[in-house]
């Protein structure tokens, strides 16, 4: 079965970045999750960057050269989508939002990702009573509902309501609490599992220290799976600071747009027939949620060999003839004499 | 032998036609690097009674061919072609039939016995599962659950599990490996099918048990006239069983003849080679000719005192003595074989030495380290002095490393060499074991099982150790590519002049290479001696059956062996 197959060279990087070569391999169903996954959120990461283009006033703005902006008024052309009870303009409020959104949702992120990882590497690799307190921490924090785990971690951090900055902190450790749980285990699990592979015992016999084989051996191979939490747990970052704002645990409005506030306060209008104050701060956060989402699953999906579907053999139309890819086809090796 | 293939064509007569035919089937795999056709053109018959084997190394097709006859091929799989069992072509019949022709007119044996038999039910229930799921298709009447048990006791019974009425009730993990793979081939028998397919039924058991399970093999066809399609690598067992050989090679047939004139006179280049690589006991002995032990003036560089190596018990249970009391002593220049089965400490004492493990009685001196007082941080600076190549070459290597730098590794760790200095050593080394130096650039991933072992020994070696402790180098490879890293290894031996501990559980493949030899059995060393001595005048009753049970890769020979050593195997 291997010898049919190249010996694949060396793609270029830019074939082996994470999602580029999950697209890559991708065909029918799972290809088009994930093309909806990534247009979705590269229409988020967009209307990040691109937010004091698009958005015709500041998150915070309540008047312009005409005057004041009136109180949950009917979408039309000044206000395309309405504005709240408070009077700000609901269109800017969505495209801020989002940079609000990404911002706390990379800081929580890499946070949760440098200490998970460091800790879950040296838990795994030393074991021990070391190892033993960590999890016994981790499970800990497992136990609690995060969420009020995060408003525990806000009060104590912030008493609540901040700035800009100061909101994005206290929401970002809060989210980061409940996650170093998850990329430490994920890692400790790859550890110990690493620990024990042979080319880490041959490093062990040629007197490499542990420092060594953390890093160069360990690490490594550990952090496979990383984009794909990364994903998931972006998408969870959103959920969790949507519902911090929501209960009043979030950034103030007059510091930073923010979806989850943006709902609390839509909440009373949505009985007297004010539905455009509701609806697009919701619809924002579903599809962001659901973008990065289907981009997570895909890329879980299409990392497992069993799960990834794959174009029928002896079918007319053959791949792109692109030399092997790394994973998923084991060693594709010449035939022995070529060099004996 | 010649009594069971004279026996054949009276059942040849009256049979009616084979019970397997295979006509010209084709087999590809979608792969993400495109299609793979892994079988291309194969035909081939089986007929009543008898044994054929499918030869081949990895990646010839035939396992693949053995899963196209049981429709057992995975989803990313399409197949052409032919397969007729009894009539049934098993490639385009439905599901249902497909489910009836399982169990009923072919059974499959496979290749790991402890992951062939669930854990969590009994070994009669297993077998009665089978027997179950047929039951209203023959006669229409469901089969009560004590007259299937009934029929797993029998089954048992014919393939020689002792008491089998008490153990029908047992667990797969109260047997032992080979009993298990006894009940494996109960349940393939249970339904009493024409034809077994096993696939590499003996691969994962020691020698001395193989042995039993081909003897039991041989009485199944013998006593009930099943058909055999034994797909291995084991050029010996094919030897043993087989009455016809159907070679493959990269999904082809390359030749097809009966055993005696396949291994007599083989026609074709690929087959020849194959027999040639095939090591045979007692041919190519590095000890050919000696009397003495050589290298006995030089220094000791591993003395062993009544070495004792315990792995910790659970709670309330004893500790498992994995080494028990074993001493010798390995000199300067010398290679040591260390032979023994599964389970016989001989990997615990290469890793000791290494100090992966740690001893806990007796004495073990490495360089005159005495590793009962083992600290890593004193015996780090000795470790440049010891090589250790691994089992896996696939695994012995960090995947996210080019060849270079993993070759490159224990040079930086123990001396501080230039990049350029590294990289001329690293191209050096490659050179010696006769790798193009460009391979240094390479992944692991993109070389072959016997490309990584060479560059496997290129790392132990970079340092020029005194001592190398080489764990099962080649059991993970193919044979013909055995064969090329056993003569490199010896070369450079010569070359280099280290010391070895060559571990294996392969007799042929120690006597090939070491000069002095020991026998481990249950943790204790029951015999050490010459090469030839131990294969040519066993003394040890253990160390007699192990040699008995070997087969070695020519039919006649074989037959022979097999009646000369038949009281020393059921011993």
């Amino acid at each position: 079965m291997t010898a049919t197959t190249t010996s694949g060279r060396k793609q270029p990087l830019m074939y082996r970045l994470p999602v580029i070569s999950h697209f890559r391999k991708s065909v029918g169903l799972q290809r088009g999750m994930l093309v909806t996954g990534l247009v979705l959120t590269v229409a988020f990461l967009l209307t990040t960057a691109l937010a004091p283009l698009i958005a015709p006033y500041g998150f915070a703005q309540l008047s312009d050269a005409s005057g004041t902006f009136p109180a949950q008024a009917y979408p039309s052309a000044t206000h395309i989508w309405g504005t709240t009870v408070g009077g700000y303009d609901v269109f800017s409020r969505v495209i801020w939002g989002a940079q609000t959104a990404a911002v706390v949702i990379v800081v929580a992120v890499v946070m949760s990702i440098f200490l998970g990882v460091a800790l879950g590497l040296l838990s795994g690799y030393f074991g021990g009573w070391l190892d033993r307190t960590l999890v016994v921490i981790a499970d800990a924090i497992y136990a609690f509902p995060s969420l009020l785990l995060a408003i525990v971690m806000s009060i104590v951090i912030n008493h609540g309501q901040s700035s800009f900055w100061g909101g994005i902190i206290a929401c970002s450790i809060s989210i980061s609490v409940v996650f170093v749980p998850q990329y430490f285990r994920v890692i400790r699990a790859e550890t110990i599992r690493l620990k024990a592979e042979p080319y880490v015992e041959a490093a062990k016999v040629v007197g490499a220290s542990s420092i060594r084989i953390m890093g160069r051996h360990i690490f490594k191979n550990a952090t496979r799976t990383l984009p794909l939490i990364f994903t998931l747990n972006a998408s969870e970052a959103i959920l969790t600071l949507a519902g911090l704002g929501f209960l009043g645990f979030g950034i103030e409005p007059s510091s930073a747009a923010e979806w989850g506030f943006d709902l609390n306060k839509a909440l009373a209008d949505a009985s007297s027939g004010i539905w455009w104050t509701g609806v697009f701060p919701g619809t924002a956060i579903v599809l962001t949620v659901l973008g990065l989402t289907l981009v997570g699953e895909s890329m879980n999906d299409l990392n497992d060999p069993r799960l990834r579907g794959r174009k029928k053999a002896g079918s007319k139309k053959a791949p792109a003839a692109g030399p092997a890819p790394t994973a998923g086809v084991q060693g594709a090796p010449e035939a022995e004499s070529s060099s004996s | 032998m010649s009594i069971n293939i004279g026996s054949i064509p009276d059942r040849q007569a009256s049979g009616s036609g084979p019970v397997l035919d295979i006509e010209n089937l084709k087999v590809t795999f979608a792969t993400d690097g495109g299609d793979v056709f892994a079988v291309k053109d194969v035909s081939l018959e089986v007929n009543p009674g008898e044994v054929v084997a499918i030869v081949g190394e990895s990646g010839s097709g035939k396992t693949v061919t053995a899963k196209t006859i049981l429709g057992l091929l995975p989803e990313t799989a399409t197949s052409q072609g032919a397969v007729l069992i009894n009539g049934n072509n098993v490639i385009s019949v439905s599901a249902a039939k497909l489910r009836q022709i399982r169990g009923r007119d072919v059974a499959m044996v496979f290749q790991e016995p402890s992951t062939a038999l669930n854990p969590v039910y009994t070994v009669g229930w297993q077998i009665a599962e089978g027997i179950r799921a047929h039951a209203d298709t023959g006669s229409g009447k469901k089969i009560s659950a004590r007259d299937a048990k009934n029929r797993a006791i029998d089954a048992l019974r014919k393939v020689g599990i002792p008491d089998p009425e008490t153990r029908v009730n047992y667990y797969p993990h109260q047997f032992s490996g080979g009993q298990k793979q006894r009940v494996v081939i109960a349940a393939a028998l249970a339904l009493n099918p024409g034809l077994i397919v096993a696939d590499e039924p003996t691969t994962a058991l020691d020698v001395t048990v193989q042995a039993e399970i081909l003897e039991l093999l041989r009485d199944l066809r013998d006593k009930y006239g099943t058909s055999i399609v034994l797909i291995t690598h084991n050029m010996g067992v094919v030897a043993d069983l087989a009455d016809r050989v159907v070679v493959m090679y990269q999904g082809d047939v390359v030749e097809e003849a009966s055993a005696r004139v396949l291994f007599a006179q083989p026609k074709e280049d690929y087959t020849k080679k194959l027999l040639a690589a095939v090591p045979h006991l007692g041919r190519n002995s590095a000890s050919e000719g000696m009397t003495e032990r050589a290298h006995q003036g030089g220094k000791v560089l591993v003395e062993a005192k009544n070495l004792t190596i315990e792995y910790p018990g659970r709670l309330g249970s004893p500790a498992f003595k994995a080494v028990d009391g074993v001493s010798f002593t390995v000199s300067e220049g010398e290679v040591f074989g260390l032979v023994g089965e599964s389970g016989s400490g001989k990997t615990t004492i290469g890793r000791a030495i290494a100090g992966l493990n740690r001893t806990t009685g007796g004495s073990l001196k490495v360089l005159g380290y005495e590793m009962l007082n083992f600290k890593e941080r004193t015996f780090k600076p000795l470790r440049k002095e010891i090589g250790f190549v691994f089992q896996d070459p696939a695994a012995s290597f960090n995947p996210q490393l080019t060849i270079g730098d993993c070759v490159a590794e224990p040079l930086i760790i123990h001396g501080n060499p230039t990049p350029a200095e590294a990289r001329q050593r690293v191209r050096e080394l490659l050179e010696s074991v006769q790798l193009p130096a460009s391979y240094a650039d390479r992944f692991p991933h993109e070389l072959s099982g016997g490309q990584r072992q060479r560059a496997s020994l290129a790392r132990a070696l970079i340092l020029n150790p005194k001592l190398l402790i080489a764990d099962e180098p080649t059991s993970a490879l193919d044979v013909s590519v055995q064969a090329v890293v056993l003569e490199l290894f010896k070369e450079i031996q010569r070359e280099f002049g280290f010391a070895a501990l060559f571990i294996s559980h392969d007799l042929a493949v120690v006597d090939i290479l070491s000069t002095w030899v020991g026998v481990l059995y249950k943790g204790k060393m029951v015999e050490q001696g010459l090469g030839n001595q131990v294969m040519g005048n066993p003394q040890h009753s253990y160390t007699k059956k192990l040699i008995a049970s070997l087969p070695v890769p020519d039919p006649d020979e074989q037959a022979r062996r097999r009646e000369a050593f038949r009281e020393v195997l059921h011993s």
